[in-house]
C-alpha cells in the first residue's frame, strides 16, 4: 500500500504504516459519550443483534485515556459541552471523533438556546453520522468508514522518530 | 492526637460521581458526601439535557410539537406521543375511535415492555450481569421490529396523532406480533432463571436503596418506584383511559420498596403488558369507515369530470380513488382509524391527491396559522408512562400553537426522592440503586 507522507517513504516505513493503519482499525476501543436518545441505538448496535464487535469495535472503555473513539452519541447542551471539550483534551492520541445522530451533527431540530448546534463547534470530528437517531446498518457502515479512514491516513507512529 | 500518634479526627469525603460516567446514563451528576464508605448526603445535579422541550413547543404549531414529545422518554416514546395526542383531544373535546384507542393500548404495552426491558437491562449490566443485558437488548430488538413495521420508525417513531394515529395497523400484523411477543416471552424467562433467584443479584440488590411508602407519598413518586413500596397507584386503573377499562390486568406490587421489589414489580409489568397487548389484539374491533356513509367510490378523473360539469354535490362524502403512482394512495387508513373531525385530521392520501375539498383539508392544517386550533382553555391528561404518571398539561389561547405545554415527567419526581433511598446506604449500591430508578435524562431535563 502507497501511503503519501510527503516526505519520500521508503518501503520499509510504507508496509509498516499499512501494518499499523490496519492494526488500529480492528482494535478500536469506543469511548461511548452517551446523553440522550441515540444511545438507544448504540445499546442496540453494542449487543448481540447488531454486534459492534464484528468490527472489532466491541469494547466500550469508559475512560478516555483508555479510549481511540469519542462516540459522542445524544444532543449536547451548552451545559455539558465543556465536559466534551475536556473529555477530549483527556484522550490520548491517536484520536477519532464520531458524532452520532443529527444533533450532534448539526444541533438537529433542536434549533433553539440549549443545544450546540454541532459538535465540530466544539471539537474536531471526523466522522458525521446523521439519522435521529441513525439505524443500527447506518451506524455500521460509518464504522466500517472510519476503518477506511484509520487504514489511510498517515498514522503516527511511536515514539516519534 | 492519640498515643500512637496517629490523628483519629475523621471528616467526611465529597465524592463528584458524573456527569460522565458509565452508570450515570450520561447526563447527570451526584455529588455525595462519604463517611468512609457509608453515604451521608447526595444532591442530585440535573439539566445536562434540557433541550427546551416546553418552550419549543411554543414556536411550533400543536401538530409539529408531535415529534418533540417522542425524545421525552426515548425509552419508551409511543406513550409520550398518545398522552400528548390525548391532551390536545380533551381539549378540543374529540373522542378517538374505538380501534384506534385499541391500537393506542397495544402500542404504549410493547413500549412499556421495551422500557422495563432496557431498564432491567441497564441496572443488571450495571451489577455485572452482562448475559442478561444480551438478553434483554435481544428480546427489545423484536419488539422494535414490531413498532417499526407499524410505525416505519425504530425508536422516535411520530406516530401519534391528534385525533388518531398515523395509519392503521399493516395487514398480517397479529400473526409476527404474537411471535415477537413469545420471543419476548423466552427472553423474559431466561432473564427470570439467571437474575431472580441469583445469589450475587438478590443481595446486591435486596433491602438496599429503601424507598419508603410514607416518602415515595411525599415526593408524589408514581409508577414501578411507588407500587413497589405497595402503594396501588397507576393511572390505567384509577383513570382509565384509552381502552384500558376494557382489558383485564393485575398491578403488581411490592412490599419493602427496595431494589429487588423494583425488579420484581418491572418484571411482573412486563408479562401484564403482553397480556394486555394479547387481549387488545384479540378484541381489536373494526375500523368505521368515517369519511363516506355509503361507501361510494369514485375514480380521480372521473370526479374531476363531473367537477368541470358542475355537478360537485356530496363530493365531501367519496372516497375517491387514484391510479397514478403516489405511494400510499391505496391505503385509505386515514379514515379507518382517526376521529371524523375534520378539523383536526389530515384526510387521506387518496382524498388529498384525488379531490378539492381533500386538499383544501390538507392546506387547513398544513398550512401556518390555519393548523389545528383549539378553543381558548386548558386541559391536563395523565397516562400510565412507563416510570409513572405521565402529564401533560396543554393551554391554548385559540391560536394555532401551544400557549403552553407542560409536562409532568415521573422521573423528576423519583429522582427527586434519590437522596431519601442512599442516604445511610453503602457506597457501592448507589450505582445499583441509580440503575432501578430508571433516571431518563431526557424527560427529567426536558
Amino acid at each position: 500500500m502507497a501511503i503519501d507522507s510527503g516526505e519520500g517513504p521508503g518501503f520499509f516505513t510504507t508496509r509498516l504504516e499499512s501494518v499499523v493503519g490496519w492494526a488500529r482499525k480492528f482494535s478500536i476501543f469506543v469511548y461511548p459519550f452517551v446523553t440522550a436518545c441515540c444511545g438507544m441505538e448504540y445499546m442496540s448496535v453494542a449487543s448481540g443483534h447488531y454486534d459492534m464487535d464484528r468490527f472489532g469495535a466491541g469494547l466500550p472503555r469508559f475512560s478516555p485515556r483508555q479510549a481511540d473513539v469519542l462516540l459522542v452519541v445524544g444532543t449536547v447542551s451548552h451545559k455539558i459541552a465543556p465536559l466534551l471539550r475536556r473529555i477530549y483534551d483527556q484522550m490520548c492520541e491517536p484520536k477519532w471523533v464520531v458524532a452520532f445522530g443529527v444533533c450532534t451533527c448539526t444541533g438537529g431540530f433542536y434549533d433553539n438556546y440549549a443545544t450546540v448546534q454541532g459538535i465540530d463547534t466544539i471539537i474536531p470530528v471526523d466522522l458525521y453520522l446523521p439519522g435521529c437517531p441513525p439505524r443500527p446498518e447506518a451506524v455500521l457502515d460509518g464504522l466500517m468508514k472510519l476503518q477506511t479512514k484509520i487504514q489511510n491516513q498517515k498514522q503516527t507512529l511511536y515514539p516519534r522518530p | 492526637m492519640t498515643p500512637s500518634g496517629v490523628d483519629k479526627e475523621t471528616r467526611s469525603m465529597m465524592l463528584n460521581i458524573g456527569p460522565s460516567h458509565p452508570a450515570m446514563h450520561g447526563v447527570i451528576r451526584l455529588i455525595t458526601e462519604l463517611d468512609g464508605e457509608t453515604v451521608l448526603k447526595v444532591e442530585a445535579e440535573i439539566g445536562y439535557l434540557h433541550r427546551g422541550f416546553e418552550k419549543s413547543c411554543e414556536n411550533s404549531s400543536w401538530t409539529q410539537s408531535i415529534p418533540y414529545t417522542d425524545r421525552l422518554n426515548y425509552v419508551s416514546p409511543l406513550i409520550n406521543n398518545f398522552g400528548y395526542c390525548a391532551a390536545v383531544e380533551k381539549l378540543l373535546g374529540i373522542e378517538v375511535p374505538e380501534r384506534c384507542q385499541y391500537i393506542r393500548v397495544i402500542l404504549s404495552e410493547i413500549s412499556r415492555v421495551t422500557d422495563h426491558l432496557t431498564c432491567i437491562a441497564a441496572s443488571a449490566m450495571e451489577l455485572g450481569a452482562m448475559t442478561a443485558f444480551l438478553y434483554l437488548m435481544k428480546a427489545r430488538e423484536y419488539l422494535y421490529e414490531i413498532i417499526e413495521e407499524v410505525t416505519g420508525a425504530r425508536l422516535t417513531i411520530s406516530y401519534g396523532r391528534i385525533g388518531g394515529v398515523k395509519g392503521d395497523l399493516p395487514a398480517g400484523i397479529s400473526g409476527r406480533l404474537e411471535q415477537a411477543l413469545k420471543r419476548t416471552e423466552k427472553e423474559i424467562v431466561e432473564v427470570d432463571k439467571l437474575l431472580t433467584r441469583n445469589r450475587i443479584f438478590v443481595d446486591r440488590t435486596r433491602d438496599v436503596g429503601i424507598l419508603t411508602r410514607e416518602d415515595a407519598i411525599s415526593y408524589s413518586i408514581t409508577g414501578p418506584m411507588a407500587r413497589s413500596t405497595g402503594i396501588d397507584y397507576d393511572v390505567r386503573k384509577a383513570f382509565p383511559y384509552f381502552a384500558y377499562d376494557r382489558v383485564q390486568f393485575e398491578v403488581p406490587l411490592g412490599e419493602r420498596g427496595d431494589n429487588y421489589d423494583r425488579y420484581l414489580v418491572r418484571m411482573e409489568e412486563m408479562r401484564q403488558s403482553i397480556a394486555i397487548v394479547r387481549q387488545a389484539m384479540r378484541d381489536l374491533p373494526g375500523g368505521e369507515v368515517q369519511v363516506d356513509p355509503q361507501s361510494r367510490h369514485m375514480s380521480s378523473f372521473e370526479m374531476v369530470d363531473e367537477a368541470k360539469m358542475g355537478r360537485t354535490a356530496g363530493f365531501t362524502q367519496v372516497i375517491s380513488s387514484v391510479e397514478p403512482t403516489l405511494e400510499g394512495t391505496e391505503e385509505p387508513c386515514h379514515g379507518l382509524v382517526n376521529t371524523s373531525d375534520k378539523k383536526v385530521v389530515l384526510p387521506s392520501k387518496s382524498n388529498t391527491y384525488g379531490n378539492i375539498e381533500g386538499l383544501m383539508n390538507h392546506f387547513k392544517i398544513i398550512m401556518n396559522s390555519h393548523g389545528i386550533q383549539p378553543p381558548r382553555g386548558d386541559a391536563y391528561m395523565a397516562v400510565e408512562g412507563a416510570n409513572g404518571e405521565l402529564g401533560f398539561y396543554v393551554v391554548s389561547d385559540g391560536k394555532d400553537r401551544p400557549y403552553r405545554v407542560r409536562v409532568r415527567p415521573p422521573c423528576f419526581f423519583n429522582m427527586a426522592g434519590l437522596h431519601r433511598m442512599l442516604e445511610g446506604g453503602m457506597v457501592a449500591d448507589i450505582v445499583a440503586t441509580f440503575g432501578t430508578i430508571n433516571m431518563i435524562a431526557g424527560e427529567l431535563d426536558r
